[in-house]
């Protein structure tokens, strides 16, 4: 069973992801696109497992997130590591439409990202090269100490200081 | 200055731990080469033409002595012995090995120094008037807002990718030092009707392959509000900025696209989600970061007296007498001046500096400027808070260590980039040409008598040379392979920005010199009573200039 970096730890990961030519749903956990999703809106509610939605970084998330946020999983999707507009679909996820569910980095991003991606709000990490993952877990403890407001830290480090 | 305490110690200490490790991992072959490009580049590390280049962060110009030390330090035992001042106010080595980066990461942040977003598509180093806090016309210190922007910007969580590089400068006097309408974001500090300070706002200036000036998007942003509008900004700019393109990623193209208005209103939108959360600035907090740039103990001087002794002085030293004149500014502090180091005699790149001229600047600081420094954007070095009675001995030292040449403000003062000799992305070699336009007007009377000249020089449209802004500006263009310069006049950076306007065909690097002679000589033989360069070619237009330049050609 593939693997994933999940909070710290790395776990067996038992969402499928939906091919791109399914034409209908396979048993188990299943991670769909945003437009699977809205074809298979009449078979989802018989799925007997989990269901979770993926987007695109550039999604418009003031658009579409409503419906998805009481999926148990939300992924987002980045094309390559160097586009960087996932960083602000998490953050607008979780801080403004305060999903509380497993939000996962998929795609092209890097393992020197973890540690931002966390402070945006993701808590789940699914590498395309599934290589030397507890070595990659490392570098979600690059910092120990930010200036910013994030996911993780509600208050900047000036009302803390 | 600011000092740092625990917590940002911390954040810069784990910065090098974590650079460290990210070089190491790259050596041992686990990043890819695409994959390390951005880390270093956010870590300021380019691979150039000959070797790596690291940028140094000065945040805002300011210096402390012990840093300059630290810097000749650097440059001495990790590179040839000198350092190269930018136009966005940092410092480059030009020399470093790659495995040896890390060690000096870890040399700079013992003293309150790193080189964290000083390249790459994320936020850059915040910059600001040299004459900052000593300034006769200032409204406000800008210097504790850069600091605050600083610490938001740091390692930013949400902004290390965006589309392209982003820059913020902040004004806070009447004139503009800081070519704000010439950045990503620009932010004139302003007080409203009831005396309260904030911030105009304006977005969407640059330089580069399409130069704009940048468009007011908010007349006044109370001051507490910074923050969480410029992550409003930013995160606007992160989602809907061009990725598909590197020339059209820049935020100026957006705003562009949008219009100024539809782009305000979008992230007046954003704002309002976020506005008065928990990164509103509290009153503590500025008043903690204020706490870092008050006055030093100045003495209380009989300013008569002291103007007095000082035209003396002048009197009987014709040479200091012309320093005094162009090389030092009046503060608002009476009986003590600004000096101007010039990082400009001729023969030597422009912002270079050699680690032995580092430790005379770092000495006549703590000799005379109660230690501290700024770095300018026009490559030079600023000792603010000079006692009127210590000019004399500061002068002297200065030249023996050359760096007294009494030219600041006129043509042999020029800003320019590396060009072809370092960098990879010139097109043509720019130190060459500014060397060759200083040996030509090596006759100070000569120079002195065209007065405020400001002429730039870019190896490429990358702009670093800011040559779209000069009175006189200089393009490096590559023509099947060989070095051609084009001529542009007329641009300017204050606060009635305006680009300059290509002159025609460009020259050769043979014909460059006399092609600048020139253009002096119209506006000599047309300029009326003491008009400058730029108002004569305001008043009488391009016209003349290139009939006179291309005269012989035809």
């Amino acid at each position: 069973m593939p693997q994933i970096l999940k909070d710290t730890e790395v776990v067996s990961d038992n969402w499928i992801v939906l091919d791109e030519s399914a034409e209908s749903l396979p048993t188990g956990d299943i991670l769909l696109s945003y437009e699977q999703w809205q074809n298979f809106a009449d078979q989802l509610s018989n799925h007997s497992g989990s269901l979770g939605v993926w987007l695109e970084g550039h999604a418009e998330i003031e658009q579409l997130i409503e419906p998805l946020l009481d999926l148990p999983l939300i992924a987002i999707n980045f094309p390559k590591f160097a586009d960087g507009r996932g960083f602000s679909s998490a953050r607008l996820i979780r801080e403004r439409y305060n999903y509380s569910g497993e939000l996962r980095a998929i795609g092209g991003f890097i393992r020197d990202q973890l540690y931002l991606l966390k402070r945006c709000g993701f808590n789940a990490f699914q590498f395309s090269d599934e290589n030397e993952l507890s070595d990659a877990a490392e570098s979600l403890k690059d910092f120990s100490e930010n200036y910013q407001v994030s996911v993780d830290q509600k208050k900047p480090l000036f009302r803390r200081r | 200055m600011y000092r740092y305490d625990n917590y940002d110690q911390k954040i810069v200490d784990e910065r090098v731990a974590q650079f460290r490790d990210q070089t190491e991992r790259y050596l041992a072959g686990k990043i890819a080469e695409e994959e390390f490009l951005p880390l270093r580049l956010q870590n300021g590390l380019y691979v150039q033409r000959l070797a790596p280049m690291l940028r140094i962060a000065v945040p805002y110009g300011m210096l402390s002595s012990n840093q300059v030390r630290k810097l000749a330090h650097i440059a001495r035992v990790y590179d040839k012995g000198y350092v190269h001042f930018t136009t966005r106010q940092n410092v480059q080595l030009n020399w470093p090995a790659l495995e040896e980066v890390p060690d000096i990461l870890a040399e700079l942040a013992s003293v309150e120094m790193h080189a964290i977003q000083t390249s790459g598509n994320c936020i850059r180093n915040t910059t600001t008037d040299q004459f900052a806090g000593v300034a006769v016309d200032e409204i406000e210190d800008p210097r504790p807002w850069c600091e605050l922007i600083r610490q938001w910007s740091t390692l930013h969580p949400e902004f290390a990718f965006l589309p392209r590089k982003f820059k913020i400068a902040v004004c806070g006097s009447e004139e503009d030092r800081a070519a704000f309408l010439l950045h990503d974001i620009g932010l004139q500090l302003v007080k409203n009707a009831q005396g309260e300070l904030g911030f105009e706002v304006f977005v969407g200036g640059g330089l580069g392959r399409t130069p704009i000036i940048g468009s007011s998007i908010r007349k006044f942003l109370p001051k507490q509000h910074l923050l969480s509008y410029l992550d409003a900004i930013v995160r606007v700019y992160n989602r809907y900025g061009n990725r598909d393109n590197k020339y059209k990623a820049r935020i100026k193209i957006l705003v562009k696209a949008w219009t100024p208005e539809v782009f305000a209103k979008r992230v007046e939108e954003e704002w309002a989600n976020i506005k008065d959360g928990p990164s509103t600035l509290t009153d503590s907090e500025v008043a903690r970061v204020s706490s870092f740039f008050t006055a030093p103990a100045y003495q209380d001087i009989d300013s008569i007296i002291a103007d007095q002794s000082l035209t003396a002085q002048a009197t009987e030293n014709n040479a200091f007498s012309r320093w005094l004149e162009r090389n030092t500014e009046r503060q608002k502090q009476a009986g003590y001046r600004s000096v101007t180091l010039s990082l400009k005699p001729a023969g030597v790149a422009p912002g270079d500096v050699t680690d032995a001229q580092l430790e005379t600047i770092a000495d006549l600081s703590d000799q005379y400027a109660f230690g501290e420094l700024r770095a300018t954007h026009n490559q030079n070095v600023v000792l603010t808070d000079v006692l009127y009675s210590d000019l004399f001995d500061l002068w002297q030292k200065a030249k023996q260590s050359g760096l007294a040449t009494p030219t600041i403000g006129t043509i042999n003062d020029m800003i320019c980039c590396p060009g072809g000799d370092y960098c990879s992305l010139a097109n043509a070699k720019s130190i060459p040409v500014a060397e060759a336009i200083q040996r030509k007007f090596s006759d100070l009377d000569y120079v002195y008598d065209l007065g405020d000249l400001e002429l730039n020089i870019s190896g490429c449209m990358n702009a670093c040379g800011h040559h779209h802004i000069g009175h006189i500006g200089i393009l490096g263009v590559d023509k099947k392979g060989k070095e051609w310069y084009q001529i542009q006049l007329g641009g300017s950076a204050n606060k009635n920005a305006s680009l300059g306007k290509v002159l025609g065909p460009s020259l050769s690097r043979d014909e460059i010199t006399d092609g600048i002679e020139k253009l002096l000589d119209v506006y000599v033989e047309n300029r009326i009573a003491d008009e400058s360069f730029l108002n004569t070619y305001q008043r009488i237009g391009i016209d003349k200039f290139k009939e006179r330049v291309y005269a012989s050609n035809s």
